[in-house]
């Protein structure tokens, strides 16, 4: 009886430690075209990325104008690692992260949130570089 | 009169006992390892400044004002928060020159902070060198910075 009581609760435990975002880029940006309802476009967020956008910051000002390379933070100086999968295999593989980063970097670059198409479409110009 | 064997014994002990003090003025890293979320979160753009160089009031203001963080969107979800902000309260500085919040709550207006990096202990050029950028990059000196340690015998002035 006990045993039967047991599996269950050794299967939620595992169920509950492993990774529960665990995703590849790939699948972030079908989910970001999907809800977008459009296809992504990489030119466009190679531009929202490069581009400033009334602020003081762009997406570029830390990470750079190259995302296979490594950036710097604009104000504490700290090293950024690589954003480009292909330079950095652990970028979006955690789609909490992904949306807590886009987030809080939309709003200080863009001053809001960004869409579902925006982030489709950076993460698109992100994974034209090659491995 | 105390013999003279006395007076050295109390001499070498009152040097020791400064000499512990002194340890521990540099070291303000928090008794015990860091968590693992504080390192996860806020040392993702900074290092995990040693809760020591704040007071408790100031780690409480930072806390609870992440989505303007120092020109900054650094907000998290509030079981985070709420982590973060108890294990800062519990490992914040007490001592003395730690005591009062600094202006703006900034580890680098405080009084200490200020004496110890005046112009005639680092020259303005060095705080612009493309290493340093800014006096929140404490590890382009201090090499032991993200342990909490600022011995001097750990600085390394970038080139």
């Amino acid at each position: 009886m006990k045993a039967l009581i047991l599996v269950p609760a050794g299967l939620a435990a595992l169920l509950l430690a492993a990774p529960v975002h665990a995703v590849t880029a790939t699948e972030q940006l079908a989910d970001y075209t999907r809800a977008a309802g459009a296809p992504a476009d990489p030119t466009r967020g190679q531009q929202l990325f490069t581009r400033r956008h009334g602020h003081e910051w762009s997406c570029s000002s830390c990470h750079t104008t190259n995302p296979t390379a490594q950036g710097q933070h604009a104000s504490t100086g700290k090293q950024i690692a690589p954003l480009a999968p292909a330079a950095n295999p652990r970028r979006f593989t955690d789609a909490a992260k992904t949306e807590k980063w886009f987030r809080r970097n939309c709003k200080d670059v863009v001053g809001r949130e960004c869409t579902a198409g925006e982030k489709a479409d950076v993460l698109a110009w992100l994974l034209t570089f090659a491995h | 009169m105390p013999s003279p064997r006395y007076v050295m014994q109390a001499v070498r002990g009152g040097l020791l006992l400064s000499l512990l003090t002194l340890a521990r003025a540099d070291d303000l890293g928090p008794r015990g390892p860091i968590l693992p979320k504080y390192e996860q979160e806020c040392a993702a753009c900074h290092i995990p400044y040693a809760p020591g160089l704040l007071p408790a009031a100031s780690w409480q203001r930072l806390m609870g004002s992440l989505e303007h963080h120092f020109g900054t969107d650094a907000s998290l979800d509030a079981a985070s928060v709420q982590e973060i902000g108890q294990w800062l309260n519990q490992h914040a500085g007490t001592y003395k020159r730690v005591h009062e919040p600094p202006p703006e709550n900034r580890i680098t207006r405080s009084a200490w902070f200020l004496r110890k990096h005046r112009a005639d202990e680092v020259p303005p050029e060095l705080w612009r060198h493309p290493a340093v950028r800014s006096a929140a990059n404490c590890a382009a000196c201090h090499t032991h910075a993200a342990q909490g340690r600022f011995n001097e015998r750990d600085i390394r002035l970038p080139r």
